[in-house]
């Protein structure tokens, strides 16, 4: 086996971790805060993608402008959808939010279907980024090491924010007794809307991340999603570290078994996730009820 | 033109009523606690003294009748906006969240006004807490999870306290420290609603005792005739 092959892999593994991570941590955070499975999460992923795409070819925006600008509207729009829509089934059994988010998703992929077409559109790496190392043993390109840096990045800020700042402390307690924390004076309604604009903002960041590696379209979500959330159920929805955790250690696995049985490559994660399920149900690191 | 001044009530409820999904358990209670009054509401199990407490803090939202807070009515207000007021709510369940350290707990809830505890003050008040203020909050034992609820209220400036069982299960040394909580905020001028089982407790702070029946009240004894009443007082509480 040359070790080319296998590092290159790696590298493709950790890089589909760390979107994996981004997307996944966003699904963490809705679902602690407002009991949501966010089935949608993809259609904001593609949405990032998509208006870093719209904005460079409508405006002439460049990436890195884009890289904040795009996430801030997917998150304002998500936020709209949580006080317009998901507001309404809260106090509903569980399988609504999920009805409600599948709808969501397929309206959204229908509407930039209709509008722009399935084929895929491709998006220049910045030229800050463009060309890569030569490490020797392999090349890595500079964009993709960037994504890795960025997104880890990204998800370490997270966890930090949420584990370590005042905002955390209060998100935190608004998601174990909303309850109580509403009769401390803390306005938890808003901070749903915050928790889902910030989570969908998230897999906006990753839309625009991967613009320049994947093409934009209006389905580039869909696969990834199904993976994600194969992640989420392995990993257990409790924890953002164990979120990220999961999401690269699979990201890995799954290039490890590109090179060694490749047959299987898109396999590993699902058959991980149903030994999971069999051996430990509430996930790696999620607590038992 | 002259007219007496009449302070309203900080709280003033009238005809309050409670629901818990269908079941009805609030029947029109009436209660009105003045400024730096403390009163007690008294009951047997399940006569309705947390619900009432629940209700006045918009936790139970389906609820019906009139609350005024200050002179302003709550009865539709979120929780959220009712706190505001002004009010720390020490819930009959504790509410010490498992993903917060103590310390976390103690500073959750925001200021409500000016004039709250610091943390030294909370500290010399409750020396475990100090010690014990890295440890993640539900790895308290039950008397330092009352300490911990009760001392995240003093920090936030509320005026108005509404406090459930506040000494249930206690070391009697425990119950004192609280007693003693409780009289330093009342030479404050704090208002405060005491739900209280252990009788010697309450009648000592307390201004007025309301007695709850099956989410009514049923009594109101004043302080001073709290000495010739205790033959009732015990047939209320079925004691
Ligand atoms: N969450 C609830 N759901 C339904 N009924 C409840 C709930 N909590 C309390 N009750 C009922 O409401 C009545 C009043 O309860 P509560 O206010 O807790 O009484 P108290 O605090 O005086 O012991 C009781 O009959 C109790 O069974
Ligand atoms: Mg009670």
């Amino acid at each position: 086996m040359p070790i080319q092959a296998l590092l290159g892999q790696l590298l493709v593994g950790l890089i589909n971790g760390s979107f994996y991570a981004m997307m996944s941590i966003g699904l963490a955070i809705i679902f602690g805060l407002l009991g949501i499975t966010n089935i949608a999460q993809g259609a904001f992923y593609m949405m990032g993608a998509f208006f870093s795409w719209l904005l460079l070819r409508e405006a002439g925006i460049g990436y890195f402008y884009a890289l904040v600008l795009s996430p801030l509207i997917v998150g304002l729009i998500g936020a709209a959808i949580e006080r317009t829509l998901l507001r309404r089934v809260y106090k509903l059994p569980h399988e609504y939010g999920l009805l409600l988010t599948f709808g969501i998703l397929t309206f959204t992929q229908g509407l930039f279907i209709y509008i722009f077409q399935t084929a895929g559109r491709p998006y220049p790496v910045p030229t800050e980024l463009a060309g890569g190392f030569n490490l020797g043993f392999m090349f890595l390109p500079k964009y993709r090491a960037w994504v890795v840096i960025a997104s880890l990045t990204t998800c370490f800020l997270v966890w930090y924010a949420l584990e370590k700042t005042s905002l955390g402390r209060t998100l935190r307690a608004a998601t174990e007794n909303p309850t109580l924390t509403r009769a401390f004076g803390i306005n938890v309604p808003a901070l749903m809307t915050l928790g889902f604009g910030a989570g969908v903002a998230l897999a906006g960041a990753a839309g625009v991340l991967a613009a320049p590696i994947y093409t934009v379209s209006p389905i580039m979500g869909a696969d990834l999603i199904i993976v994600v959330f194969a992640i989420i159920v392995i990993g257990g929805m409790g924890s953002i570290m164990g979120a990220i955790v999961t999401s690269v250690s699979l990201g890995l696995l799954e290039g490890l078994a590109k090179v060694y049985y490749p047959q299987g490559s898109n396999m590993v994660v699902f058959v991980i996730m149903i030994a999971v399920l069999l051996l430990r149900p509430a996930g790696l690191f999620g607590r038992e009820k | 033109m002259w007219a007496p001044i009449m302070t309203e009530p900080v709280i003033a409820i009238r005809q309050l009523q409670g629901y818990y999904g269908e079941s009805h358990v609030l029947h029109g209670v009436d209660l009105d606690v003045a400024a730096g009054e403390v009163i007690t509401i008294i009951g047997r199990n399940g006569a309705g003294k947390t619900t009432t407490l629940r209700a006045i803090m918009g936790i139970l939202e389906n609820r019906q009748g009139s609350i005024r807070i200050q002179g302003r009515e709550t009865i539709a207000d979120p929780s959220e906006r009712i706190a505001r007021l002004g009010i720390g709510y020490v819930p009959e369940e504790r509410g010490i969240y498992s993903s917060l350290d103590v310390m976390e707990n103690l500073m959750l809830p925001p200021r409500l006004g000016p004039g709250g505890m610091s943390l030294d003050d909370i500290w010399q008040l409750f020396p475990n807490l100090l010690e014990r203020r890295r440890s993640q909050g539900t790895r308290l034992s039950g008397g330092e999870q009352q300490m911990l609820a009760f001392a995240r209220v003093l920090r936030t400036g509320a005026n108005i306290f509404l406090l459930d069982e506040p000494t249930e299960g206690l070391a009697p040394v425990i119950v004192q420290q609280i007693g003693k909580a409780v009289e330093a905020m009342k030479a404050k001028g704090h208002t405060m609603i005491l739900v209280e089982q252990n009788f010697r407790f309450a009648a000592r702070l307390a201004d007025r005792h309301y007695v709850m029946e099956n989410g009514r009240v049923i009594d109101v004894i004043a302080k001073a005739d709290v000495p010739s009443s205790l033959d009732k007082i015990k047939s209320y509480l079925g004691v």
